[in-house]
């Protein structure tokens, strides 16, 4: 078995054995069956003594859905940043990397290994709560997001992005520093997102280019945007909502060249953790 | 010698010829603090190295350079003839490190399969590999249990049977009983004894020097990072009093001459004036043992290093 496999299946095991991997499910089993409730409840609201229209309960659960996926990607985040910070940085502290690094193991093989066994789970972790999610919407409020597995793969990238930001950062700092500073990271880049939106918006062009740079620097919150693309009503797009730079809704899709620059991005930064992991002394 | 290797040759064809171990001016600098100072070292094959030293000698840094875990910043070192950081020639050298920590949500069991299969051994060679390693060490019972609720002696223990996975022809312990019962380091000594008969070359790093006197064949005493004496443990250790190699000994103790102590096929009464050399030998022949080798002098190592790191 080729030496990044054994890391890999080594990493992902132990998510399992931490009983990580069972906490993680539990609580968005837990989740999904409350949003569930709630979304069932949607078509059953009173506006003005009325019931809401099936046009306004359609666009309520669209709103919602939104705010549940926009959880959902903090979830994402977080959760990339907590499982990746330890997994150099953890090793090289306790000295586990000492009897492991002396093997005839490369450190990009060792590195590859444990991006490669974090990211298979989360990527299946985002694959398999998001489409429940959206089953469960469809089938409680009627709705469903035009480009649903778009918005899972967008929602996969991001982790992917923060994922492979910790593990980088994991590799020089120590695995509490790793991941706050990721988190930190990741919080900024939503605030620019927002600040670019309104910029937009207002067509202030400073403003505006504050998003672009952070969706360049590090492409968490712009992966954010694509999948609220995927999952908002098309109507939103050109709605007035989009106009005002709502958090919640995005005026247009990622195009090509951007989902290009996110996969340039994502060598770039295992690149570097390769290159710093091998010229890091242990 | 590093000298011998014609260019662009492949390293491992050369091992069998090349000395375990050889470094020339290897220096390792940490900002202004130099942790090794210029080591120049041989290490033939075959041969238990005893590498000693005081606190912060540099000895770590050394072993840390010959796998490659960390660069030199001078000189130049070959591990079984490959140039230091060669990574194919890593399946060949077993190490316990200083710190020997191993994933504690793994079990014993668990955590030599995953070094098996990082070294590369065939899958059909795991399962007799690890059970044959808990085994070596005096694990075995405890495979199954989390390498979390191991005491820190049997974490050890379990450090070394890593490094034994497999068929190294060089193990590299650093401070390999540093945890380890007395027993525990009788245990050791008797691996490390094994791995000679076997023709493995083993690396000993520690602060033992009873046990690096009664197990190496060669030693090298580095201070502030550089060697300050180097050779066989016999020329280091001229004057003291007589041991005796015998074999068929059958009578543990010979009341007449004093306590007798033993170790290996060494046995040496305590204390004994060396005048009385042939007494000794006289009352071992007599409970029948075989004598094989008698030495004349030899000071404890511990004395010979406090005298060699004399500081003025
Ligand atoms: N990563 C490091 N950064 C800075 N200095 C270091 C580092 N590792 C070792 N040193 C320094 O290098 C010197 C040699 O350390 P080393 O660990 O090799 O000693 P040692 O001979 O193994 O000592 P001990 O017997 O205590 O294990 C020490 O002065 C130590 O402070
Ligand atoms: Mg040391």
């Amino acid at each position: 078995m080729s030496p990044i496999l054994v890391i890999a299946r080594l990493t992902a095991r132990e998510l399992l054995r931490r009983r990580l991997v069972h906490a993680l499910l539990l609580l968005t089993v837990l989740v999904i069956g409350l949003t569930g409730w709630g979304f069932s409840r949607i078509p059953h609201l009173h506006l003005g003594g009325e019931l809401l229209t099936p046009a306004l309960a359609h666009l309520a659960a669209a709103q919602l859905l939104l705010l549940v996926m926009f959880m959902f990607s903090f979830v994402v985040g977080l959760t990339a940043a907590f499982l990746a910070a330890p997994a150099v940085a953890g090793d090289l502290e306790s000295g586990i990397a000492l009897a492991v690094l002396a093997r005839p193991i490369s450190r990009a093989q060792f590195l590859l290994g444990r991006w490669l066994g974090l990211a298979v789970p989360l990527l299946a972790y985002v694959a398999l709560s998001a489409s429940v999610e959206f089953l469960l919407v469809a089938v409680a409020a009627g709705y469903s997001p035009p480009n649903p597995v778009g918005a899972e793969a967008a929602l996969g990238a991001e982790g992917l992005v923060l994922l492979s930001l910790t593990l980088l950062l994991s590799t020089r700092l120590s695995a509490m520093t790793a991941g706050v500073v990721t988190v930190v990271v990741f919080g900024a880049m939503w605030v620019a997102g927002v600040a670019g939106a309104f910029g937009q918006a207002f067509h202030n062009t400073s403003i505006a280019a504050v998003g672009d740079v952070s969706h360049l620097l590090v492409p968490s919150d712009g992966l954010w945007r694509a999948a609220i693309f995927a999952i908002q009503p098309r109507v939103f797009a050109s709605a007035s909502l989009s106009r005002v730079g709502s958090p919640f809704s995005a005026s247009s899709g990622p195009s090509v060249a951007y989902l290009a620059f996110v996969a340039a991005w994502l060598l770039f930064v295992v690149g570097m953790g390769i290159v710093s992991l091998d010229r890091r002394e242990i | 010698m590093p000298g011998e290797a014609p260019p662009g040759a492949e390293p491992v064809r050369l091992a069998p010829v090349a000395p375990a171990i050889s470094t020339s001016s290897l220096t390792k600098r940490y900002g202004d603090r130099l942790a090794l100072d210029g080591l120049d070292l041989e290490v033939p094959r075959g041969l238990v190295f005893g590498f000693l030293g005081p606190n912060g000698a540099g000895k770590t840094t050394a072993v840390k350079l010959l796998l490659g875990l960390a660069r030199p910043t001078g000189g130049e070192g070959r591990v079984l003839g490959a140039p230091l950081g060669d990574r194919p020639i890593r399946s060949k050298v077993g190490y316990l490190p200083e710190l020997f920590r191993y994933q504690g949500w793994l079990s014993a069991r668990e955590a030599l399969v995953l070094h098996c299969q990082l070294a590369g051994l065939p899958q059909h060679q795991v399962r007799d590999e690890v059970e044959r390693g808990l085994e070596v060490v005096g694990l075995e019972g405890r495979g199954d249990d989390q390498v979390a609720t191991f005491s820190k002696g049997m974490q050890q223990r379990l450090g070394l049977a890593v490094a034994l996975l497999g068929t190294p022809e060089l193990v590299i312990l650093d401070e390999p009983t540093s945890a380890l019962d007395p027993v525990g380091r009788h245990d050791v000594r008797e691996i490390i004894r094994k791995l000679r008969a076997d023709g493995v070359t083993v690396f000993l790093n520690s602060h033992f020097l009873s046990e690096v006197e009664l197990v190496c064949d060669r030693v090298a005493l580095v201070d502030r990072g550089k060697v300050v004496a180097q050779g066989g443990l016999a020329e280091l250790l001229e004057g003291g009093g007589p041991r005796v190699r015998c074999t068929g000994l059958t009578v543990s103790a010979l009341d007449r001459l004093g306590e007798l102590r033993t170790d290996g096929d060494w046995v040496w009464v305590e204390g004994l004036d060396s005048s009385r050399t042939p007494d000794l030998v006289e009352a071992l022949v007599g409970v029948g043992a075989r004598v094989h080798q008698v030495e004349e002098g030899r000071r404890s190592l511990e004395e010979r290093f406090l005298q060699l790191l004399e500081r003025p």
